[in-house]
């Protein structure tokens, strides 16, 4: 049995997942980057996108975060995303259809807070699309 | 000494009132167990991320670019109260002493000169203290909590205050709701929510690092993850508030009507003791006339 590190990822209504895992892929905002045990401290910002976990070499399990924000230690890692679910969780279909829900509602944003948080959720429905794939 | 109609006629209306509140009551105990989950799944990431801020925090804490939802405005003359209350009445005293804690602590703030403004979540809360104080309610959340509070209504309300924050209407931000402790037991919690205040154990006496002794490397920067983390961070303890004040709401609920389907059982007994002794003292009467009109003859 290989070296594990304590996986937690957590929504705010749930806990959605908290295990050992040998190694885990976080998508951060300056790029992606790979959890193995032991990894040196860090906190950074995640972007939209997928986390992937590994075991014996493959990707096991997928998960689609809408952002949030990962703490690193050496023996764990957290992440809180504000929404998070399993990619199986999801059609292609129903990612595209949030995708132009999420439009919509860009263009009938009125004012700048509403604007950006209505970009924000193009970002998080694009980033979903492109997880799904073609 | 009322008729033998209008016994009857209290008699039912008391029968049908405890139908109802052994029904509401049934609701509310099958509600609360749900929402009391939820307020128990809402813990975990509340707790990381105050883990996570106070590791943040108190590194970052007293610099002089310090974010102003961490350091304050650098004043304290305006306060926001955002009171948390149910939408629905029968429910004991819950909104009550929300209502009651709230006013003892703008009576506190306006002796000290400083200005209130509250916004109520919840209709209730908002009727109570519209009458004392209906000038400083500039809004009102209402539409929430048909089936448990989700995540996007606690949304609503936090992106409302940090607007309101962003904008500069006011210094201090407090929240005031129920805290869940169990069934029969609501406790009203004061919780300030700007700026955050930073765990003592974190203070500038320690040094940046953690408890393990390791320092955090941080990406992009301890700035850039602040900006975000700190409104994450609102929203949050804005949701743990509303999933506790609706569990909250539930328990007192399931308590009140309780209560009252007992007193309404102990009514049911008086009446109907009170109205077998008239309907015999009726028939008595009744048959004392026939009687004596027999011996008469």
């Amino acid at each position: 049995m290989a070296d594990t590190t304590e996986f937690e990822l957590v929504a705010p209504a749930r806990l959605v997942m908290s295990r050992p895992v040998e190694m885990v892929v976080v998508p951060g905002v300056d790029g992606d980057f790979g959890v193995l045990p032991r990894h040196a401290p860090m906190l950074s910002t995640v972007r939209p996108g997928v986390i992937d976990i590994h075991t014996g070499g493959s990707v096991e399990e997928r998960l689609f975060v809408a952002g949030g924000f990962a703490e690193v230690t050496e023996e764990r890692c957290t992440v809180l995303a504000e929404e998070a679910f399993e990619l199986e969780s999801v059609s292609a279909d129903q990612a595209r259809e949030r995708l132009q829900a999420a439009r919509d509602d860009l263009a009938e944003a009125e004012g700048d807070g509403a604007r950006e948080r209505a970009a924000k959720a193009v970002g998080v429905a694009e980033a979903l699309v492109a997880a799904k794939g073609p | 000494m009322p008729s033998l109609k209008d016994l009857r006629n209290r008699i039912s209306s008391v029968k049908s009132t405890k139908k109802i509140t052994s029904a509401m009551k049934m609701v509310a105990a099958s509600r609360l167990k749900k929402a009391q989950e939820a307020a128990e799944s809402s813990r975990p990431f509340a707790e990381r991320m105050n883990r996570m801020l106070g590791t943040l925090a108190g590194s970052v804490v007293g610099l002089p670019g310090a974010p102003r939802l961490l350091a304050g405005t650098g004043d304290d003359r305006v306060h926001l109260l955002v009171v948390v209350s149910s939408n629905r009445g029968l429910c004991g005293g819950l909104n009550s002493s929300v209502a009651r804690n709230t006013r003892a602590l703008i009576r506190e703030l306006q002796a000290d000169g400083k200005e209130v403004k509250i916004l109520c979540v919840g209709r209730k809360g908002r009727d109570q203290l519209k009458r004392d104080y209906a000038s400083l309610i500039i809004d009102t959340y209402e539409d929430f909590g048909r089936r448990g509070i989700t995540y996007e209504e606690a949304e609503a309300v936090s992106l409302k205050v940090l607007d309101m924050f962003e904008a500069g209407e006011f210094d201090v931000c407090t929240l005031v709701y129920n805290r869940f402790k169990s069934a029969i037991s609501q406790i009203v919690t004061r919780q300030q929510l700007i700026p955050f205040p930073v765990p003592k154990s974190a203070n500038e006496n320690d040094p940046p690092a953690d408890e393990a002794g390791a320092v955090y490397e941080f990406e992009p920067s301890e700035e850039g993850i602040l900006n975000d983390l700190l409104p994450l961070n609102v929203k949050t303890q804005v949701f743990r508030a509303m999933t506790e004040n609706y569990a909250s709401e539930q328990g007192a609920r399931m308590t009140a009507m309780d209560n009252a389907s007992r007193n309404a059982g102990e009514m049911i007994d008086d009446l109907s003791l009170q109205y077998n002794r008239a309907r015999q003292a009726q028939i008595t009467k009744e048959l004392i006339e026939i009687i004596s009109g027999a011996e008469a003859l």
